[in-house]
């Protein structure tokens, strides 16, 4: 048994790890006993809220998991994987780093990145692209979101290029929502040769646990003040809360890794991410149904005096925890000494069920590992729909003025951060390192990758929109998926499936379990109808500010695969037919035109109909594989207007104009103008091919079912549409490209 | 004894850093300011020695590797 | 023929190198490891980019200390051909076997995106495919690439040719708007004055098939084969 700690102390550190006087009493009735500090500490990060999702797992189990395609379905494994053929599968994954980026925005968002990376080649894969979902408070004239802003960007940058994984997509809005609050989710893809996936379970009594990696120091455990019996006020005033990241040191980690797990000597891996050690070792343990013995002595440092306690808890970065046959350990640290990093094998797998924590000859926890693990608590939170969301709701559209100067609309459209090119962001990210991009960023609704040695393309897309889920999360669950779902169709990929980090306030809140509740049944509604199920993903909750919580924010990454040259947004060449697929409906609600131009954020977002999405995707497929689309790209923010001109100015070097007449774009319908122009009705793509095709693509899309009409030609310097809107090219550019000034 | 090693830019090379840190000082209403170099500090402990043979090595070090003499200067401060 | 790819702990363009080499030009490539001092048998050894040793302390400073470097610096003296990308010009500055010095970019941002660049001479194994002015285009990833040489170093450059590759515009105008990071004459590759070593900012590998949006990059690894075959 382990020597017992001063039981105020081990109080304390349990009502600082938010374990409750029940859960403590429950802690005692397990062990039979009181629990140490560091048990305590154990317990409490397996069981608080980031570690065991204990607020969102009764909703999360609702999404479907299942496919043909899923090799390895959601909770298996740190992420999720599924088939492309070729004997390959694609891992990948979407993580949220919101609370360390708002503190340290540049060393948060390093390590989120750092963080993901490590989930994926922990399964095996090579990492091949990275995502950033990115958002924060308006821009204008707040020094402090600057910060934040440049901060993350420039995290993300000097991460993601350093560790040669291109960052080839993602999203950034701006929302005074997210002031105080910024989300920062990252999402990371890796390919894998079915043969060579590997596992996160610990297997084989007597293999040897097998710590890599950097060193550990006091990372993250800011805050836990009862850490240390020594501990005086001013090293506390010393300690990072945030994590700090090491790109060179992850970079050498990837390729040792890969490296350790070609030789078939690991049976089992695990990175260290949140609760460090204490989470790797009792999850390997417990998908191995073992026990596990390790030393924390062993373990290298670089801080001198830490406790078993801060060894257990650090979340130092860029660590990974080996199981590895009996035998090996010796080439295994040859090999990881090679890169330049320490192996040190610090523990054993064990029989039973105990996991078991020495201090060299000490022993300072003994636990069974399925109390740690299958034993966190699981919530039924308060669920209420709040009170205001029908005052939201109704949009008084009488109230709203219609634009005077249509032309000048669209101008400050397409200057609003939201709307905005983001070269200025994209272009300090190393894009193109790998070779297999394949559609450069700001060019195709998607990114798209090759996937060398096949004849594949990978694309793939994150997506969401906070405004429509705060209106009606049910509808704007479905509508993250329906978009990113288009996305993909726009560049001619067949959606597989999606990964998703749900960005919510406090889950004590009613009101934000309401919201939680309703996002997951409209992601799990379209996932089912699109059948692409959910592979795992990530829960960030207490996004949160004095001001209130975060609109919730569900981003949906989403995966798909093609076989042909993916379609791009821009306009080709001066003469070709441009076609509006869907419907235009009068749907202004939720709309970034209502919120930028007349400072509403009201209404019902626009409606989606997920079967009509569907034969749209469908479409979308037929149209590319036929060679019928020279362009494609959905209306999204800022609806037609905004879309037509982002197909204008995409590519820097050769933009186009285009004419759409009046008649064709209002098609005997008779909506408001700002609805028609600036709207955005979901199940909407803007194509463009060559003229004499277009009878054939209206053919087409009449085998779907999917309503098409033929609006206007593309040509000219001008983007004219009706007697509305009338824009030069140059105009439009200087305000599309100049809004960053970074 | 601790050898801290103040590594510039030579005065010669424009230091884009230092004048975003100038600009940034008088924006804040920092009037005096009259000139920004941004470099790096790097510290080293050395065992043992002489004073004077501990500065021999540093000096060493830095020509070696710790500046780049193309376009860095750099100064040695000994403390015990 | 045979290149050799050096690997340092932090490269990350070196497998792309050696897809270029190997599967898109069909030459053998082996890797050559930073810790080893043989070049094993190769006819041209290539400096890939990334960010060898995390670039810590300055970019390229700790490489040029390698095994590998003092073997790269004797192949070179001896004539052989030395091709740095991007961090592997940053080496060679570092290592001394090309004239200067990189600063960070003016704009102090990692820049990357596609540039055009003027090839300014033909005559040498590493532009012979091109045709003298020619503008050709390939994507710059890199947060240090702002060239500086001193005044004394310039001339020298200049009087020999030295540099290959210019930044310009569309029409192969060297411009102050077309040059991305404040290099110095908006040098964008740079030889040796004997000709047989090259370091460049572009990345000629990211440019070798049309799927990725250019494949003027070929012309480089293509000029190799040439000079080689010819030699």
């Amino acid at each position: 048994m382990p020597r017992q700690d001063d039981e105020p102390l081990v109080r304390r550190a349990a009502k600082s790890h938010n374990l409750t006087e029940a859960q403590y009493a429950q802690i005692v009735r397990i062990l039979k006993r009181r629990p140490t500090l560091t048990e305590v500490g154990m317990f409490g990060v397996l069981w608080s809220e980031h570690c065991s999702y204990a607020s969102s797992k009764i909703y999360l189990k609702t999404f479907p998991t299942k496919g043909k395609r899923i090799l390895v379905a959601a909770g298996k494994e740190n992420a999720g994987l599924v088939d492309i053929g070729d004997g390959l599968g694609v891992a990948f994954k979407v993580e949220s780093h919101n609370h360390p980026s708002a503190v340290e925005p540049h060393a948060g968002a390093a390590t989120g990145v750092g963080g993901i990376i490590r989930d994926i080649f922990t399964m095996g894969a090579r990492p091949i692209a990275l995502f950033d979902s990115l958002r924060f408070g308006p821009l204008n004239g707040h020094q402090r979101t600057r910060f934040l802003f440049e901060g993350v960007v420039k995290g993300i940058a000097d991460y993601g290029n350093a560790v040669g994984v291109p960052t080839v997509g993602g999203e950034i809005y701006f929302d005074e929502t997210y002031r105080e609050n910024p989300l920062v989710n990252v999402m990371c893809i890796g390919v894998v040769p079915h043969k060579a996936v590997a596992k996160g379970a610990a297997r084989g009594i007597g293999n040897p646990v097998i710590y890599v990696g950097s060193s550990t120091g006091r990372d993250g455990l800011g805050g836990a003040s009862f850490a240390s019996r020594e501990l005086t006020e001013e090293s506390e005033a010393d300690r990072p809360a945030v994590q700090l990241g090491d790109p060179f040191a992850e970079k050498c980690l990837i390729e040792a890794t890969l490296e350790a797990l070609a030789t078939g000597d690991v049976v089992g891996i695990q990175d260290m991410g949140a609760a460090g050690l204490t989470c790797s070792t009792c999850e390997t343990a417990s998908r191995g149904r073992c026990g596990m013995e390790i030393d924390v002595a062993k373990v290298p440092r670089r801080e001198s005096g830490m406790t078993p306690y801060e060894v257990m808890l650090s979340e130092s970065q860029e660590r990974m925890l080996l199981i590895a046959k009996k035998g090996k350990e010796a080439a295994i640290t040859r090999l990881f000494a090679r890169w330049g990093l320490h192996a040190v094998t610090i523990g054993r797998v064990t029989g039973g069920d105990r996991m078991r924590v020495f201090d060299g000859s000490e022993l300072v926890a003994d636990l069974p590992v399925a109390a740690l693990t299958h034993g966190a608590p699981v919530y039924r939170r308060p669920v209420k729909r709040p009170a205001d969301v029908a005052r939201r709701q109704r949009l008084p559209l009488r109230a709203i003025p219609l634009p005077r100067d249509y032309s000048q609309t669209l101008l400050q459209l397409l200057g609003s951060p939201t709307i905005a090119d983001k070269a200025a962001v994209y272009e300090q990210y190393d894009h193109m390192v790998q070779t297999n991009t394949a559609v450069l960023p700001g060019r195709s609704d998607a990114a798209v990758l090759r996937v060398k040695g096949t004849d594949s393309l990978l694309a793939a897309t994150t997506d969401a929109n906070g405004t429509y889920c705060l209106l009606d999360p049910y509808e704007g669950g479905k509508l993250a998926v329906a978009e990113a779902a288009r996305n993909l169709a726009c560049v001619g990929a067949e959606p597989l499936a999606v990964t998703d980090c749900l960005n919510f306030g406090s889950p004590q809140d009613p009101g934000v379990m309401w919201q939680l509740r309703e996002c997951v049944r409209g992601i799990a509604e379209a996932c089912r109808a699109f059948e692409t199920p959910v592979t795992g993903g990530n829960v960030s909750l207490y996004n949160e500010s004095p001001s209130g919580a975060v609109d919730p924010t569900p981003v949906i990454g989403m995966i798909g695969l093609l076989q042909r040259p993916p379609v791009t947004m821009e306009f080709k060449d001066e003469g070709d037919a441009i076609i509006l697929l869907g419907e235009t409906r009068e749907e202004l609600g939720g709309s970034e035109y209502l919120k930028l131009i007349h400072g509403r954020k009201q209404g019902r977002p626009p409606r989606v109909d997920l079967a009509g999405e569907r034969r749209l995707q469908r479409l979308l497929a037929a149209a590319a594989r036929d060679g019928l689309l020279k362009s494609a790209h959905d209306c999204a923010e800022g609806g037609l207007a905004v879309a037509l001109a982002e197909c204008c100015l995409a590519e820097r070097d050769r933009m186009l104009g285009a004419s759409l007449e009046a008649e064709a774009l209002a098609s005997g319908r008779r909506l408001r103008l700002d609805a028609l122009l600036f709207g955005e009705s979901a199940g909407r793509v803007v194509i463009s091919c060559e003229p004499r095709r277009a009878d054939a693509a209206a053919a087409l899309a009449e085998r779907f079912n999917v309503p098409a009409r033929l609006i206007g030609r593309v040509g000219g310097g001008r983007l004219v549409l009706g007697d509305w809107i009338d824009a030069g090219v140059a105009e439009m550019s200087l305000a599309w490209r100049g809004a960053f000034k970074l | 004894m601790i050898a801290r090693v103040s590594v510039t830019l030579k005065p010669s090379i424009l230091d884009p850093q230092g004048k975003t840190i100038h600009q940034a000082l008088e924006s804040l209403g920092f009037k005096g300011v009259t000139r920004v170099r941004m470099g790096k500090l790097i510290e080293i402990e050395l065992k043992h020695g002489s004073k004077a043979a501990a500065k021999r090595d540093v000096e060493r070090m830095c020509r070696k590797l710790l500046a780049n003499p193309i376009v860095e200067t750099y100064r040695i401060d000994l403390a015990s | 023929m045979k290149f050799g790819v050096v690997v340092f702990p932090g490269s990350n363009c070196d497998q792309d190198c050696v897809q270029v080499l190997r599967d898109v030009l069909g030459q053998e490539v082996v890797p050559l490891w930073h810790q080893d001092s043989s070049l094993r048998g190769c006819e041209c050894v290539v400096l890939p980019g990334g960010f060898s040793y995390g670039d810590y302390l300055r970019t390229g400073a700790i490489a040029k200390l390698s095994p590998v470097m003092k073997s790269v610096a004797a192949f070179a003296k001896d004539g052989g051909l030395v091709i740095g990308i991007c961090n592997g010009f940053q080496i060679l500055l570092e290592a001394g076997l090309l004239p200067g010095a990189m600063l960070r970019n003016t704009s102090l941002r990692f820049i990357c995106r596609y540039v055009n660049l003027r090839v300014e001479r033909t005559d040498t194994p590493f532009t012979n495919r091109f045709q003298a002015g020619q503008v050709v285009r390939m994507p710059i990833a890199h947060n240090e690439g702002n060239y500086i040489v001193d005044a004394a170093g310039l001339k020298r450059i200049t009087a020999q040719g030295q540099a290959l590759f210019r930044y310009c515009d569309a029409d192969g105008q060297v411009t102050n708007t077309a040059n991305p990071n404040g290099s110095l004459e908006a040098i964008a590759g740079l030889c040796n004055e004997a000709g047989n070593v090259l370091g460049m900012m572009p990345h000629p590998e990211r440019a070798s098939e049309p799927a990725l949006g250019s494949a003027d990059g070929r012309g480089v690894f293509e000029s190799l084969l040439s000079a080689v075959a010819y030699r």
